[in-house]
């Protein structure tokens, strides 16, 4: 593989190519497909290349006080969920459609540590709501498998862009399965980490106690290296963990021999298409094969998951989104006549009907006489669903199944029914109620050449042995490294 | 349970959304869908669990006593709707 995050840090430390020139071969691809694609709603080349001739400086030994480290120069992408200062940050908003950050997020902050140029803001779902990108008020974004089906969401931007080799690597951040899902959509690779690993200062908040970001690149291998960049402790989020900081690439050649993986009997029942359970049953054989033994587990109350869940995230969304009132920044209506008006017209003109319905649930579930009923209810229900994880944990030492039910369905299939959408995070959602990490790999394809992913979920803080498992996996298979059929996709590009 | 117009029209105003009938029809026949994913719920015992409302047990940290922020006012208001003399400018509130 030539165009991995990996083999471009070894060209730039080799001082076989320079930050400029790889940033100058991604704008000009981003420049040819994006307006097919639709995975970017940034770009600014001016600042791209800005940062790139400081990171060859940097390298070079220029007199810039830090020294570089190795992923110093390497191109990424940010979704534009995160706060990036001088850059439109828009969240897939109307709302935010005029908003030019005046900071930095805390992921953006470490990534111009790290010297590592952003090649632009990726598309994303309105607010991170939605599982197809087709909430976005810039459009949708294609799937370069296949343009005429969506790339997953809501990190569907991310997921295209990587993909599509715009970008070696990409942030994107998971709600209820927003990474891991697009992930599986487009075939590459997606972690979710463990709740608090990384800090959600200035990422645009959806349901707080549930965001979390993390990397998104072709292999398991580059997203250790982006995560190592990501993680850290970080005060202004109060609920950023603090723990010492870990290389989550140290176990990643270990041997899999008698690594226990769990089978949630749940996951491999009706409703799981024949390809994508036949792609997933094939990668438990190579893992077998690798030395892993299988365990079936039982997550008996995980099917509760989307329902506690289109409780939860609404009503953290709807006291989230009460800060968007045409106040203090974003869009404003043009016309109104006194301040309710002014908050009326200017939400409703704003938001786009998924985020309205949402706010409209959490409003609804948090009001006078329906806490109880459905605000506690779901908590109490996150409650089981945690505790099915942790008895699975006493006998297993990871969790595999699908990533998602199908694998990328056409664009406008299933938008006319909100229900019908949200239930394509089912396998993904329980793992944000609990806060443990997961990701997604690719394992194989459908008939229609369409990329299947499978989730690994671990216990809480197992980043390190999960990405282990991932990547024996990927050094046995080539599933990670098929391209979609775009231009210049195949071949030796560095 | 199903939401009449009426409770549509309640909630649209609780969340400070304008909805206008038209509208309010299709969020009520949108929104009574997706209470019928989320009434599953309620056929589950959950007497005697503990609420979680938070994937981490923390509690918060203090720190120390001591300005740690620097002023960003012009920064912050250059990105405002509408501000004079460094204050955002509303509707008047109070006749």
């Amino acid at each position: 593989m030539t165009d991995t995050i990996k083999h471009l840090s070894a060209l730039l430390v080799a001082g076989k190519a320079s930050s400029v020139e790889l940033c100058q071969d991604y704008l000009g691809r981003i420049a040819r497909l994006n307006p097919q694609l639709n995975a970017f709603v940034s770009v600014d080349p001016d600042r791209t290349l800005a940062e790139a001739q400081a990171a060859d400086a940097r390298r070079a030994g220029g007199n810039v006080g830090i020294p570089a480290g190795p992923l110093t120069g390497v191109p990424i992408a940010h979704k534009d969920i995160f706060c990036a200062e001088g850059w439109l940050t828009t969240c897939g908003s109307k709302m935010l459609s005029n908003f030019v950050s005046p900071y930095d997020a805390h992921v953006i902050e470490q990534f111009k540590l790290a010297g590592m140029p952003a090649l632009g803001k990726t598309n994303m779902d309105e607010f991170a709501m939605g599982s197809s990108n087709e909430t976005s008020y810039f459009g949708p974004v294609k799937n370069p498998w296949d343009t005429s089906r969506v790339p997953g969401g809501s990190s569907g931007g991310s997921a295209a862009a990587v993909a599509g080799r715009l970008c070696p690597g990409a942030t994107g951040t998971d709600t209820g399965g927003s990474i891991r899902q697009p992930a599986a959509f487009t075939g590459i690779t997606g972690l979710k980490p463990t709740y608090g690993v990384v800090s959600r200062y200035g990422m645009i908040a959806f349901a707080s106690s549930l965001d979390q970001a993390g990397p998104m690149a072709q292999t398991a291998e580059d997203c250790a290296c982006l995560l190592n960049i990501m993680a850290g402790h970080d005060p202004r989020d109060s609920t950023s963990l603090e723990r010492d900081k870990e290389d989550y690439a140290r176990d990643l050649s270990l041997p899999l021999a008698g690594l226990k993986v769990g089978l949630p009997r749940e996951f491999f029942g009706a409703g799981l298409t024949g390809d994508t359970a036949r792609a997933v049953e094939a990668a438990i054989a190579q893992l077998q094969k690798q030395g892993a033994q299988i365990v079936e587990i039982g997550l008996p109350n995980s099917k509760l998951s989307v329902a506690a869940y289109y409780v939860l995230a609404p009503a953290e969304a709807s006291s989230n989104l009460s800060r968007f009132d045409g106040v203090r920044y974003g869009y404003r209506t043009p016309e109104y006549g006194n301040l309710a008006e002014m908050y009326e017209k200017t939400r409703a003109e704003g938001f786009g009907p998924e985020v309205k319905r949402r706010i409209m649930i959490g409003a609804y579930v948090l009001s006078h006489g329906y806490y109880d009923a459905y605000y506690l209810q779901a908590q109490k229900l996150r409650r089981l669903i945690a505790q099915d994880f942790v008895e699975a944990f006493k006998v297993c030492d990871l969790i595999l199944g699908p990533t998602a039910p199908t694998t990328a369905f056409k664009l406008g299939e299933k938008t006319a029914d909100p229900v019908e959408m949200y239930l394509s995070d089912i396998y993904t959602i329980a793992v944000n109620l609990a806060g443990l990490p997961g990701m997604s790999l690719p394992c194989g394809f459908d008939a229609q050449g369409l990329p299947i992913g499978m989730q690994l979920i671990g216990n809480y803080f197992a980043e390190a042995r999960m990405l282990n498992v991932a990547h024996q996996y990927q050094l046995a298979t080539d599933w990670h490294t098929r391209a979609p059929p775009l231009p210049e996709t195949s071949g030796v590009r560095w | 349970m199903s939401l009449s117009l009426q409770d549509v029209q309640r909630i649209a105003h609780l969340a400070r959304i304008r909805v206008d009938e038209a509208e309010a029809a299709a969020y009520q026949t949108q929104l009574n869908g997706i209470f019928g994913l989320i009434e599953e719920m309620q056929a589950v015992d959950t007497c005697g669990v503990l609420p979680m409302s938070h994937a981490q047990d923390l509690s918060q940290r203090l720190r120390a006593d001591v300005v740690s922020e620097s002023d960003h006012r012009a920064a912050f208001q250059a990105v405002a709707p509408q501000v004079e003399n460094g204050l955002y400018l509303v509707p008047k509130v109070i006749e």
